[in-house]
């Protein structure tokens, strides 16, 4: 046995088993046991043959979240969260969860109708343990392929980890640092999977990053990862989640993405979320602490965020701009509904560092049944900002009288050249714009639907066309049994 | 529908506000298929309410009477119902849906009443076929199509949306709520011309209106005169040159609601 240092972490990084370092619990488990410590870590890194880099980057973090405490100052009415009694590992399972269409809610199945979701997606959506090879991983394949000859890379984190280590490491953790806040330092300690992507120099991403991912991306577990590069002149559109509600056995999910836009570089990033919202007492919802975050590196980067957010019990996300390069760009655009019992907190922070940038806000919320919806924003002009701006459209549209909308910017201003702009609105669905769209033979379903629908319009309009569409079907569904 | 039964019979319609208020208080009225009414009236007689209440909007209650409509118990059929059945009320303030494009809203109603009917739903083309050709028989331009519906409409603009939406929708009863109060005499002239245009053996049309004016350019075939939630008087067109000259005030003893 060799005591030469070197070969000792060549012997870490590559050996599966860490109990050397203290680890006692047995390795070829599928499951980690419940709790959070540094074996839960160890354990985790181990099973992804992560290099010794990476575990220490995911040690340093879980440190830093230990000494932190969950943020309270967010609108959200939640009961404590017993962080040791969850499980942070678990391989995909093939044996749990129903063992046909059968056994699955019945309420879910009617949700796919009417999304009009193929009846092969549904299974799997469902989580229906099948075997079946769908037909999007052969194309998926397909188009890696095509991607690859322009020397774009599309992957999971994981194969990121494996095959591009030098761009992880550079990159990872430099937009969200590790402890930047309670959920992304938990994320950073026991992050699963997500995706990575690297668009080179000048490289235009011929199409639709993800959209073909629908059913991979439903299992890529709850403390999802995400890392999108666009290096100088390049362009990327990349979209996230699914139309479809998708059950998950874990409450708790916090995820990062991390974007880098250098020079001249653009990308869209567009959200559908629909994780299960609990029935309609709020029970067994879904919690989601996401943190978002894009930095334009360069000057006249532009990163653009659309996010439809339907679903989840709890949504506590604020996906945010750094304009650091010069005249380079953030976007925002947000709808949010809260049905039921649900809560959201959402916004953007929009944080102007370079000269001469911009920043455009428009979020839509629609509180129904009793649920809560805040927006939440920040727009800071840093000093040295010269003549940034800002133009900020929050609107809430309210649904029966036992909901609530709130609206809570904060506007930050270092430099007097700035010019920002804060508009709001908050109206309610009017018993007249009801009478008046059935009096035209329209059910009260089918109208508030296209009531809400035009208030979305700016927002919606800002999706991917086949996105948009399921979108608009989307927030019907989500509205139901809100009138009459 | 048999030809002898009214299209549309109301017998002593008592309706009520949630606060108790009585607004109509024993109406009687029958209108037949091919027929044009006009029901007159000071403000607060209960013209609008008796429009509101045929096309059901919430917030009223009908303590007494009975309406029927192609044979049917009107009060029976949800709002949305009585449009798919043809009631089509012309809104005297027709409102604004941010958002949601004219054409797009007016499709989208015509298509659910088809799919009522049975028949099968207009597409894009169809749809704008039918469009063009209703918009140059009325003499409207296509300015409003792309408007998000009634949004930062004028008045004229909007009662003149609204008779575009009864030209494309063929109603079997057409309810018009003041459609000609605040309009100019060129708007005037647009709304009257969809009126004539629309009057045909299978329609019956009753135009709710406070003045005379409107009735110079549409002949109505009967005139009602509604005071204090009843009706007080009926004739032919007759009776509405003579309301204008000697004023509702002079009606009998009955007295306004308000």
């Amino acid at each position: 046995m060799t005591t030469s240092t070197d070969t000792l972490q060549t012997v870490r990084s590559l050996s599966q088993e860490g109990y050397k370092y203290g680890f006692v619990t047995d390795i070829e488990a599928d499951e980690a046991p419940p709790g959070l410590d540094e074996d839960t870590v160890r354990f985790i890194s181990a099973k992804k043959e992560e290099p010794e880099w990476l575990l220490e980057w995911r040690l340093a973090a879980f440190r830093a979240w230990r000494k932190m405490t969950q943020p309270n100052w967010a609108k959200l009415n939640l009961a404590p969260i017993d962080y040791q009694a969850a499980t942070y590992y678990s391989a995909p399972k093939k044996s749990s969860g129903p063992k046909s269409l059968d056994e699955v809610d019945p309420e879910l199945l009617r949700t796919y109708e009417k999304l009009g979701i193929p009846l092969r997606e549904r299974e799997a959506l469902a989580g229906v343990a099948v075997d079946a090879v769908f037909d999007s991983i052969s194309v998926a394949t397909t188009f890696k392929e095509e991607l690859g000859k322009l020397g774009i890379i599309f992957c999971s984190m994981g194969e990121a980890v494996r095959e591009h280590p030098d761009l992880v490491r550079r990159y990872l953790g430099t937009v969200v640092p590790r402890n930047d806040n309670f959920f992304a330092a938990l994320n950073s300690a026991v992050f699963s999977d997500g995706s990575f992507a690297y668009v080179p120099p000048g490289v235009r991403c011929p199409m639709e990053l993800s959209t073909y991912f629908r059913i991979n991306a439903a299992k890529s577990g709850q403390f999802e990862r995400t890392l999108l590069i666009a290096d100088a002149g390049s362009y990327v559109s990349y979209l996230e989640g699914c139309t479809a509600p998708q059950r998950d056995e874990n409450q708790l999910h916090a995820a990062v993405v991390e974007l880098i836009a250098h020079t001249d570089a653009q990308i869209k990033y567009s959200t559908v979320q629909n994780w299960y919202p609990g029935d309609a007492e709020g029970r067994g919802g879904i919690y989601n602490f996401v943190t978002k975050r894009g930095a334009c590196r360069g000057a006249r980067a532009k990163i653009s965020w659309t996010q439809v957010e339907t679903g989840s019990a709890i949504t506590w996300k604020y996906p945010s701009c750094l304009l650091e390069g010069d005249h380079s760009v953030g976007e925002f655009y947000s709808v949010a509904i809260t049905n039921n019992r649900q809560q959201a907190d959402t916004g953007t922070k929009m944080i102007h560092i370079g000269k001469d940038t911009r920043s455009t806000i428009v979020a839509k919320g629609i509180s129904a049944g009793r649920g809560q919806n805040t927006y939440r924003g920040l727009v800071r002009v840093q000093p040295r900002a010269q003549g940034a701006r800002n133009h900020t459209q929050c609107d809430s549209l309210l649904i029966g009288d036992r909901c609530g909308a709130h609206t809570v910017p904060y506007i930050e201003v270092r430099n007097p050249s700035a010019r920002v702009e804060h508009e709001a609105t908050t109206s309610k669905i009017s018993e007249d714009q009801l009478f008046y769209c059935r009096q035209r033979g329209l059910s009260p379903e089918d109208a508030v639907s296209l009531i809400v629908n035009g208030f979305c319009k700016e927002v919606l309009k800002e999706l991917p066309m086949e996105f948009a569409v399921e979108a608009q079907k989307l927030l019907a569904v989500s509205l139901e049994g809100s009138v009459g | 529908m048999t030809a002898a039964a009214p299209m549309l019979e109301i017998s002593n319609l008592h309706a009520r506000l949630a606060d108790g208020r009585e607004i109509l208080r024993g109406i009687d009225l029958s209108v037949n298929s091919g027929e044009v009414h006009a029901i007159m009236g000071p403000n607060g007689s209960g013209k609008s309410t008796l429009a509101a209440v045929l096309a059901g909007r919430d917030g009223y209650e009908m303590s007494e009477g009975t309406v029927t409509y192609l044979g049917r118990d009107l009060f029976a059929m949800p709002a949305e119902e009585r449009a798919r059945e043809g009631l089509f009320l012309a809104f005297q303030y027709p409102v604004e849906i941010p958002g949601v494009n004219n054409m797009y809203f007016l499709r989208a109603a015509i298509n659910a009443q088809r799919r009522h009917r049975g028949e099968p739903e207009l597409d894009a083309g169809q749809f704008l076929r039918a469009v063009r050709a209703k918009l140059k028989l009325l003499d409207i331009g296509e300015d409003l199509l792309q408007r998000a519906v009634n949004v930062g409409f004028s008045g004229g603009e909007k009662k003149r949306n609204e008779i575009f939406q009864m030209a494309m929708l063929e109603p079997r009863l057409a309810i018009l709520d003041e459609t000609d109060s605040g309009l100019d005499i060129d708007a005037l002239k647009v709304v009257a011309r969809g009126v004539n245009q629309q009057r045909a053996p299978d329609r019956a049309i009753v135009m709710i209106t406070h003045y005379q004016r409107l009735l110079g350019y549409v002949e109505p075939d009967r005139v009602h005169v509604l005071q204090g939630g009843r009706i007080v008087e009926c004739g032919d067109k007759d009776l509405a040159v003579e309301l204008e000259r000697r004023g509702y005030g002079l009606l009998g003893d009955a007295t306004a609601a308000e």
